[in-house]
């Protein structure tokens, strides 16, 4: 194993260094006093592993295909910008636009996550990007999702902030959205379609829960107790009226 | 339902005296006009947009394409376009969308300005005789040159130079994507691109399989829906463009209808087959100039500072502040695209009403980045009605590196500008991913034709150079001063920085 001291390292020379490690063949790495440096993982390929030690920057995981990236604290904004496949787990909060066009891999957030999460996530046959969030979200959860999996557990946070915000699901026209609670239709786009879980969509959940909670030693049957809604888009395609031809 | 009460546009006629009913014109009219009657051809004009392919297909010349007389009376206030657009959103409720540049009659500026020659006190240069440099360099430049002595005691640059796209001449090819054009037709344009040596743009949609083997002559892009972007398609092409926005549709995202999603291109863009392809007006991850550099170094990082990252923006009234961000915001090119810009499909209200001309853009950006001092952190390529060689070195002289050709390339392809692109019907196998039209366009065929037009254009340009006498395109860039404006008026000619003729 490798251990960089990322102190007072600027993001440009520790990504080089990272990726020089990589390319090596370098396959666990130990970030340590990490503090806010940008586009840790971006553009990364292979099987290494990252264990970060402190708060990272945004973009971590961008475009990332393969890696697993574990951070100890607090992310912030934008982790997993159009990854491809690996996997980013979050152990504290993280910020706004995750996931963002994710096209692949698992992005696992222990705690709370902020607004426009999981925005046009894609998916294609063996392609199908997942991210489960611990705890609340903001707005525009799953805006104009096209593909893959959001699951919200809400299991902990304050009950100031509703367990999802406004604008949920928005101009979803594919993929599914899984909500530990109940959802306010008047929140979510007018493309999106509630129902309750079948047999089959129990199954699903447990599975990718399953590998949730061994990330951060949680029980899935205590997750699974509460009733669930699915989100899914009401038509494939959204817009077909708006136009007059 | 009632009959709509839309008046046809144009007549389909066929003269049945001179037609053998040979049916080819059923086959080829992507928008089923034509069908077989048992002894002749029906006709039904209502669906015909004035695409031409059945009248150059037609081996007798019995058919003839006419506008329509009957067409609402003569108004200069209430013209066709208004009233027909009332009555289609009166039956539907629907937004009405368009293909191509805007139609209408504003001014284009290109034709208000008048290029330099020499006369007695110059030579001019002949190009037959005297080599001419049309190779342009894409990308950020250093602010100054270092060099050294190598250990042969030469001198040796230092400075450690920019990644650059190397074009043969000042252009390249508009970001078209697959699923707004055909996959013939993107491998037309590819295969041009590597014979002339310039560059072609994937567009949002993805880089097919089949147009990898041209990777070297390719822009990616990176749009708000994000379609096929992963790590091997950022690092599969010369550079790496954001697209914002489009000069047909500045501010509005894109839609590309279920209609033109088959499986290939469902697979390509990562969505499922038959749904509209969204791509989110904004990025949503670029909120600010600081959030856009974020994802430009991202691409950076993503591609470990081996391409220059270009930003692709409308052009709109306040481009030059804009682009002078996006330059700091750290791009290496800065594509501009017009007001008269085409479009695969955009709603006509936006099309025709929103943004500025390129003309009155790119003199603005030039000088806002010259007066900041950083026009050479990044080049500028325009975009969005170049018609000609001469828009061409009009654009140059008044600041572009180069310029991007889309209605031009999709003209030698046999596109008319009939502006019907968005409903995937196109008979010339362009705008359409109908595989019994796509199949007309044989990639080599219309490959040679394209090749065709630049030669001739960069034969142009060096004339025109030659008539400058210069003998480099690098001498016309930004040089307004071999430029002259008839009939502008005076705060116009101040924006574009240029003397009134006789002046
Ligand atoms: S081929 Fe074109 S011009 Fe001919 S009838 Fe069809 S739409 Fe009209
Ligand atoms: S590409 Fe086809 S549909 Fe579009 S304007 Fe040209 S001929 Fe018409």
């Amino acid at each position: 194993m490798l251990t960089i001291d990322a102190k007072g390292i600027y993001y440009r020379d520790l990504n080089n260094k990272v990726r020089e490690a990589v390319a090596k063949g370098e396959k666990e790495i130990f970030l340590k006093n990490i503090n806010g440096q940008y586009y840790i993982g971006d553009g990364l390929r292979g099987d290494v592993k990252i264990t970060i030690e402190g708060v990272p920057g945004n973009d971590l995981a961008a475009f990332m295909d393969g890696p697993t990236i574990i951070i100890k604290n607090n992310a912030q904004d934008n982790i997993a910008n159009t990854m491809n496949s690996g996997k980013v787990i979050v152990h504290g909060d993280a910020g706004d636009v995750l996931g963002y066009g994710m096209r692949g891999g698992k992005l696992h957030i222990r705690g709370n996550v902020g607004y426009r999460v999981g925005i046009h996530m894609k998916g294609y046959k063996k392609q199908n990007p997942i991210i489960i969030a611990g705890g609340k979200a903001g707005d525009f959860f799953g805006e104009y999702m096209a593909g893959g999996v959001l699951i919200l557990l809400g299991l902990d946070g304050d009950n100031k902030r509703p367990l999802v915000g406004d604008y949920l699901g928005t101009g979803m026209h594919g993929g599914v959205i899984f909500i530990r609670g109940d959802v306010d239709k008047k929140g979510c786009g007018a493309e999106v379609g509630i129902t309750d879980l079948n047999e089959e969509d129990k199954k699903f959940l447990k599975e990718h829960l399953e590998d949730y909670c061994k990330d951060f030693n949680l029980k899935t049957e205590d997750i699974m107790k509460s009733g669930f809604k699915k989100l899914t888009p009401a038509s494939l395609r959204p817009y077909g009226n708006l136009y007059a031809y | 339902m009632f009959k709509s009460l839309a008046v046809p546009e144009f007549l389909a006629k066929i003269d049945p005296v001179k037609c053998i009913r040979c049916k080819r014109c059923i086959q080829n009219c992507g928008w089923s006009v034509y069908s077989w009657g048992g002894d002749k051809v029906l006709i039904d004009t209502f669906k015909c947009v004035k695409c031409l392919r059945c009248y150059h297909y037609c081996p007798e010349e019995a058919i003839t394409i006419e506008d329509n007389p009957v067409i609402y009376r003569n108004n200069a206030n209430w013209g066709y376009n208004h009233i027909r657009n009332i009555k289609r959103q009166a039956e539907t409720g629907g937004i009405p969308l368009t293909g191509m540049g805007s139609d209408l009659p504003y001014p284009i500026l290109f034709d208000h300005l008048l290029i330099d020659a020499c006369q007695v006190t110059n030579p001019s240069i002949d190009p037959l005789r005297e080599p001419m440099e049309l190779r342009t360099y894409l990308g950020k430049k250093p602010a100054r040159l270092e060099f050294d002595k190598g250990p042969d005691g030469k001198l040796r640059l230092k400075t450690k130079m920019p990644p650059q796209i190397k074009l043969e001449m000042p252009f390249i090819f508009a970001p078209m994507s697959y699923g707004s054009i055909s996959l013939n037709a993107q491998k037309t344009i590819a295969m041009a691109a590597k014979e002339l040596g310039i560059v072609m743009n994937t567009g949002e949609g993805g880089l097919h399989e089949e147009i990898y083997p041209y990777r070297s002559n390719v822009i990616v892009q990176v749009a708000s829906g994000r379609f096929g972007v992963n790590p091997d398609y950022l690092n599969a092409g010369v550079a790496v463009e954001i697209k914002i926005g489009q000069g047909a549709k500045p501010g509005i995202g894109g839609h590309l209808p279920g209609e033109k999603i088959p499986l290939d291109i469902a697979k390509t863009r990562m969505i499922p087959v038959g749904t509209d392809a969204l791509s989110p007006a904004p990025q949503h991850d670029i909120y600010s100039i600081e959030d856009l550099r974020q994802l430009i170094y991202a691409l950076k990082e993503a591609t470990n500072y081996t391409k220059p990252v270009s930003v692709k923006i409308a052009a709109v009234h306040n481009v030059a502040a804009i682009a002078s961000g996006i330059v700091r915001a750290g791009a290496d090119i800065v594509y501009i695209d017009g007001f008269r810009g085409g479009t695969g499909a955009a709603p006509v209200i936006i099309r025709d009403h929103l943004g500025i001309p390129i003309e009155h853009a790119i003199a603005a950006v030039d000088d806002r980045l010259r007066q900041e001092g950083i026009r050479n952190e990044a080049s500028i390529i325009a975009a969005g009605g170049i018609r000609s060689s001469a828009d061409a070195a009009k654009a140059i002289a008044l600041g572009a590196d180069a310029v991007a050709l889309g209605t031009s390339a999709l003209i030698t392809m046999g596109c008319t500008v009939c502006g019907k692109c968005y409903t995937g019907n196109c008979s010339w196998g362009i705008t359409t991913q109908r595989p019994e039209l796509t199949v007309r366009l044989d990639p080599e065929v219309y490959a040679e034709r394209l090749i065709n037009l630049i030669h001739a254009w960069s034969h142009e340009l060096k004339e025109i150079l030659g008539a400058l006498g210069v003998n480099a395109i690098e001498s016309l860039r930004g040089s307004r001063e071999r430029l002259r404006g008839v009939g502008l008026d005076s705060q116009t000619l101040d924006i574009l920085g240029v003397k009134p003729a006789g002046r």
